[in-house]
């Protein structure tokens, strides 16, 4: 299961934004202020970010830089944002983008 | 198991311009220099205050370690990116080998906590004891951890596990 | 709509854009980096593991540590970031388009670095697409940028340096590295690395394969098998292994996009990762008003990049005179010998070689 790491023998992550709660798919989540969306989503648990329009296949993280579109859900209305490079912001709706090619 | 598949065989090891050679091992504390590839790299001879330690130019010369000079501080345990020093004291007393090497993981061990002495392939070959723990600031996280283990593995055990 | 004028953009704040930014500035270029992600630093600040090279290449010294002081430094400098801000194209009026919060704003730069760097390759499994199946530099950036394990049980599939490494800093980070597969008979990466991952127990499976990743909604498992000469799975040596994340180690491309809307000449170089645009030895690549520098000129390490980095920031302070001809001279001798000592040795022949092929393939001239 995905985790958050509490201590590292290397790193010291600094100071977090506060904790804030946001929605993914109408489930309330705890997230860090700033931190990558796709992080929280991953942190708290959920594994599948939105299924392809034509096979219906789930999708997540790929590549975790913005760079391959996989991670990709409508926040606060707005289609197509690159959850693994975007910050959370308190209080974001987050929810995955679930169309049908006929 | 061999150096291509990740794990160095001893007789590997002593071929390698790093180990200090059989009478400096019995007679001290000395460091030996798990270097094999032509890496550039030399931080290991820009740390040791007693220029033991030979790379040379160009900086892809293996290291060689002069086993006469080496006074067994560890500093160069703490530097090497590629964690592949120890510091091996093989007549530590009349039963037991020491050997010092680099910890990066949590939990840290604590002196006198006994724990499986591992091999380069991470086979626990025998049980250790944790003599020493030291973190510097200047070691930037690298942990030397020594521990004493019987002396007909101190040849073998470069990791430790605990249980 | 109104201009936004600056002497150097720099499209990249990886450690060769820095560099960069840092040299040109230190010589009074005026210099604006801009980076789409919300920090600077590119892959540096997820190097966790200490630098290799000598003390003026920072050996000894974590990548992130290395990062720390080069944002220090741009600080100080006063060179102006623009985080959050895509570059998405070059128009022929030279002008840069970008975009961010919200805003459209054509650029306007009297030189330009393009140090956009690399991404990584796929490798097409069945059961590729499922969640829990990532880059393996994505798994880093999740563990030692972001504090999150996307799982603890994993399969490392690749044995070049970033599988060996990211292994490594996964077991730091608290998960269990199952197994390394690695289709060649031996390990593709530095022996140190593999010494790491290997004494803390981690199986490397050489002349193995993933064959599926296993699960309905996400990675519950993977199937590996035996591969012949030819890379081919032997039947009956398929095993299960019981993992929930699956990383993908085999190799990044030069992310050259930006090059080539700019009109840079390209050429594919196996070597370096694919195709990349070409340069000279000071970085100028086929367009004039254009430099690159770091892993979109082929993949090679941070050192490297950093390097490069200089290179390109001090060939625009001579281009746009703020440099004389001698000093840049003087300047570029050193650096150059600095990156002839990271491409020694019989792991940095082949990039020697291919980095030789670039400038004189960009001359015109014939290579073998």
């Amino acid at each position: 299961m995905p985790m958050r790491i509490e201590k590292h023998p290397i790193i010291d992550y600094g100071k977090k934004g506060s904790v804030v709660t946001i929605s993914v798919n109408g489930k309330e989540i705890k997230a860090f202020e700033g931190e990558p969306i796709a992080a929280a989503i991953l942190a708290s648990g959920i594994k599948v970010f939105r299924h392809t329009p034509k096979l219906h296949r789930p999708r997540g993280v790929y590549c975790a830089i913005g760079r391959c579109t996989d991670c990709i859900m409508r926040v606060n209305g707005v289609p197509s944002i690159r959850t693994c490079i975007t910050p959370v912001e308190a209080g974001m709706i987050i929810e995955s983008q679930e169309y049908t090619y006929e | 198991m061999a150096r291509v598949e990740g794990v160095l065989t001893v007789e590997e090891v002593m071929k390698c311009p790093g180990w200090p050679g059989d009478n400096f091992i019995e007679k001290k504390r000395v460091a030996i220099l798990e270097c094999v590839e032509d890496i550039p790299c030399n931080p290991c001879e820009e740390i040791c205050p007693v220029g033991a330690i030979k790379v040379g130019s160009p900086i892809t010369n293996l290291p060689v370690i002069d086993g006469e000079k080496c006074t067994g501080c560890n500093k160069c345990i703490a530097i090497c990116p590629g964690l592949a020093i120890f510091v091996v004291d093989k007549n530590h007393s009349q039963r037991f080998s020491s050997i010092s090497l680099p910890y990066e993981l949590l939990p840290l061990p604590k002196k006198g906590d006994r724990v499986e002495g591992l091999d380069r392939s991470g086979k626990s070959i025998c049980r250790a004891q944790v003599e020493k723990v030291v973190a510097l600031e200047k070691n930037d996280k690298t942990v030397i951890v020594t521990i004493i283990v019987e002396k007909e593995f101190c040849h073998d055990v470069r990791s430790i596990h605990i249980p | 709509m109104n201009e936004y004028d600056t002497e150097l953009a720099i499209i990249g704040a990886g450690p060769a854009g820095l560099c960069a930014a840092i040299e040109a500035a230190r010589l009074g270029v005026r210099t604006t980096i801009i980076d789409e992600n919300a920090r600077p630093g590119g892959q540096l600040f997820k190097q966790i593991h200490k630098f290799f090279g000598s003390y003026r290449h920072h050996a000894g010294i974590r990548g992130f540590t290395i990062g720390k002081q080069l944002l220090d430094e741009i600080e100080n400098l006063g060179v102006e970031v623009m985080l959050n801000t895509t570059a998405f194209g070059f128009f022929d009026d030279g002008l840069i388009g970008i975009y961010g919060s919200g805003d459209v704003l054509p650029l306007r730069a009297a030189r330009t670095v393009i140090a956009t760097g690399a991404i990584e390759k796929p490798l097409n499994f069945k059961g590729w697409t499922l969640p829990g199946v990532m880059g393996a530099g994505a798994v880093q950036t999740m563990i030692n940028v972001h504090g999150v394990l996307p799982g603890t049980r994993v399969l490392m599939v690749g044995s070049g340096n970033v599988g060996l490494i990211v292994s490594y800093q996964l077991i730091q980070a608290g998960a269990e590295v199952v197994a390394l597969v690695e289709a060649l008979p031996e390990v593709s990466g530095w022996h140190v690395h593999a010494g790491k991952v290997c004494r803390l127990g981690v199986p490397i499976l050489l002349s193995h394969t993933i064959e599926q990743a296993t699960g309905q909604d996400y990675v519950e498992g993977a199937i590996v098998s035996k591969v012949d000469r030819n890379f081919n799975a032997i039947a009956g040596t398929q095993k299960n292994i019981d993992v929930d994340l699956i990383c993908v180690a085999v190799g990044l491309r030069p992310l050259i996009e930006l090059a080539s809307l700019a009109n840079c000449r390209m050429e594919y170089i196996s070597g370096l990762g694919g195709f990349l645009p070409l340069h000279d030895e000071y970085m100028r690549s086929s367009n004039e008003k254009i430099y690159v520098a770091g892993d979109i000129t082929g993949i090679e390490e941070a050192s490297t990049a950093m390097e490069e980095g200089k290179l390109a920031g001090i060939s625009v302070a001579r281009d746009v005179g703020k440099l004389t001809q001698e000093t840049h001279n003087m300047m570029s001798r050193v650096i150059h010998n600095n990156l002839y000592e990271l491409r020694l040795g019989s792991f940095g022949d082949e990039r020697r070689r291919c980095k030789e092929a670039i400038i004189a393939k960009n001359a015109g001239r014939h290579v073998p």
